[in-house]
């Protein structure tokens, strides 16, 4: 006799009626049509018009932003972690809080902010010309997006990579040095590849969702930029085409599948998001 | 040399943070001027501070802000745990079934999340506003209850329910007395985090509500098209003093604990 089984029946029903009804919604609008006459048909067109030239190259563009952030936020976060790691371990971990306290702010308010600072009046350009250069438009570029989505991410990057630093046992280290490894061989062979389920949480932590973003492309690239997210959200909130939004989402899930089976190719064992 | 690089490695963490906390410094800064520009500064006032508290927009937000995240992580604190104890029980396949499903939340998009809701939404025709929008967030919430809850689950002694059953106690009485005592550390950071990312969440409430309420976010963002009163800005001030206070006393708080501690580890070695 064990009840235990019956507390989660709430729950059960709970999901299936909002988490696995509405992505078979999604399905259904993005492959269903229905015909003036009311009848139902299956048809790709939306498939087709969601992979069709405009909104392909968005989804290109959208891929190659996320792509050049997660590298960008790579580069910056993995010697940062490195140099927080080499740091007493109390005041390494206090650095990394400091790190982490911006994402309790909401991020519209700092991406709103970095508006403010890359105007052309705004302080950073106010400087450029103090040193004697003319005043550069930075706002509603390709170079702010990145910048704002670098900015967003990079705390998302650099928390898994530490936290994978913390874990390492310094004792592979010594031995490395005991057995004659100079510091760069050390790092490269030892260090790296047991940071290297850090890096891959991290990726999947900044790559799929720079893709989806909307709103910070929104905000600092003005409406020269259009991202994924945005085409999407246009769909949804100013068309009103359920249908050809519906089959745009079911891209991007079936790019997360993808993206999700290259990491578990890749990290065995490993769950992504591991916070 | 080796000074030199140290000196490298530390100027290196302080541009990094000076880079993320640059637009703070700007919010919390701007947040006294009392010109209404974010880039020209025309001198000091509280005024936006007084302003904050009289302007109905901003209130209701934060009314509804805080409110979404109180009900949504409590309901799903509480159906979050009762599902992680009957899932631990299910058959493996069962098991890995619902633990599969429960991810889809947390590994989708949150537009894709938030779009399917709304699509559920239309479809079933329940007008768009406060009651979906709460939804949404116990919809997101409840992963994050059930994967802190598991991990402690599995390490539990599954003897100590089925002798509390011996005993006599129905199976509600053994859950309250026995289980969720032992599950508690587990509750309490689901219960963290979905506070945490129902308060800071954007994408879905936009989707789910679809502008009819506002959420601090929503507010926010519709502010943010058309140029930010320095109200918010106070109000981020605020927020952002109020997360340093929360912190800091945390931290104290688990320093002291570790300092108590300690000292019975000595204590207790010295008895022996």
């Amino acid at each position: 006799m064990n009840k235990k089984k019956t507390f989660a029946l709430p729950y059960v029903v709970w999901m299936v009626i909002f988490t696995v009804v509405p992505l078979l919604l999604i399905l259904f609008y993005a492959f269903v049509h229905r015909t003036d006459t009311g009848a139902l048909v299956f048809t790709t067109e939306y498939i087709e018009s969601a992979l069709s030239g405009s909104s392909m190259s968005v989804l290109l563009l959208s891929l190659e932003y996320a792509l050049i952030t997660t590298v960008l936020c790579f580069l910056l976060a993995y010697p940062a972690a490195l140099f927080l790691w080499q740091l007493k371990s109390r005041i390494g971990s206090i650095v990394n809080l400091l790190f982490m306290l911006p994402m309790w702010m909401n991020f519209l308010l700092r991406t709103y902010a970095w508006r403010a600072l890359l105007d052309t009046s705004g302080p950073i350009n106010r400087i450029l010309q103090l040193l004697g250069f003319p005043a550069q438009q930075l706002l509603y570029t390709e170079g702010a997006v990145i910048f704002g989505l670098v900015y967003n991410f990079l705390p998302f990057m650099l928390l898994p990579i530490y936290t994978s630093f913390t874990k390492i046992d310094k004792s592979y280290i010594q031995a490395a040095e005991d057995l004659g490894a100079n510091k760069r061989q050390t790092l490269i062979h030892i260090i790296f590849p047991l940071t290297k389920s850090g890096i891959i949480t991290g990726i999947t932590m900044v790559f799929m969702p720079a893709v989806t973003t909307f709103v910070i492309s929104r905000l600092l690239g003005g409406s020269q930029t259009m991202m994924f997210g945005d085409l999407l959200e246009n769909q949804f909130m100013l068309l009103k085409d359920w249908n050809t939004g519906s089959a745009l989402a079911v891209v991007m899930m079936v790019l997360m599948l993808l993206s999700m089976a290259l990491v578990r190719k890749s990290d065995d064992g490993v769950m992504p998001g591991g916070m | 040399m080796t000074k030199f690089w140290n000196f490298c490695k530390r100027f290196y963490l302080a541009i990094l943070l000076i880079f993320i906390y640059l637009p703070i410094l700007m919010l919390m800064i701007f947040s006294f001027n009392s010109g209404k520009s974010m880039t020209k500064w025309s001198g000091f006032t509280f005024d936006w501070y007084q302003k904050l508290f009289t302007n109905p927009l901003i209130l209701e937000s934060i009314w509804v802000t805080l409110s979404i995240a109180i009900l949504s992580s409590l309901i799903a604190t509480i159906v979050g745990t009762l599902a992680a104890i009957g899932i631990n029980d299910f058959k493996k396949w069962n098991r890995n079934l619902v633990i599969n499903l429960t991810q889809i939340p947390m590994m989708n998009a949150d537009i894709v999340t938030g779009i399917s809701l709304l699509l559920l939404f239309i479809f079933v025709k329940i007008p768009r506003g406060y009651l979906t929008m709460l939804i949404s967030h116990i919809v997101f919430n409840i992963p994050y209850v059930i994967f802190s809850v598991i991990p402690r689950l599995k390490g539990m002694d599954e003897n100590l329910y089925e002798a509390a059953l011996d005993m006599g106690a129905t199976p509600g009485y053994a859950i309250r007395k026995v289980i969720i005592p032992q599950l508690m550390p587990g509750i309490i950071s689901g219960f963290i985090m979905a506070f945490t990312m129902s308060f800071d969440d954007f994408v879905i409430s936009f989707f789910s509500s679809q502008g009819v309420v506002s959420n601090l976010s929503i507010y926010i963002y519709s502010m943010a098209k058309v140029g930010i009163n320095p109200e918010i800005n106070a109000l981020s001030t605020i927020m952002f003093l109020c997360v340093i206070t929360l912190l800091i006393i945390i931290n104290v708080r688990a320093e002291r604990q570790a300092i108590r501690s300690g000292r019975r580890a000595k204590k207790a070695k010295r008895a022996r």
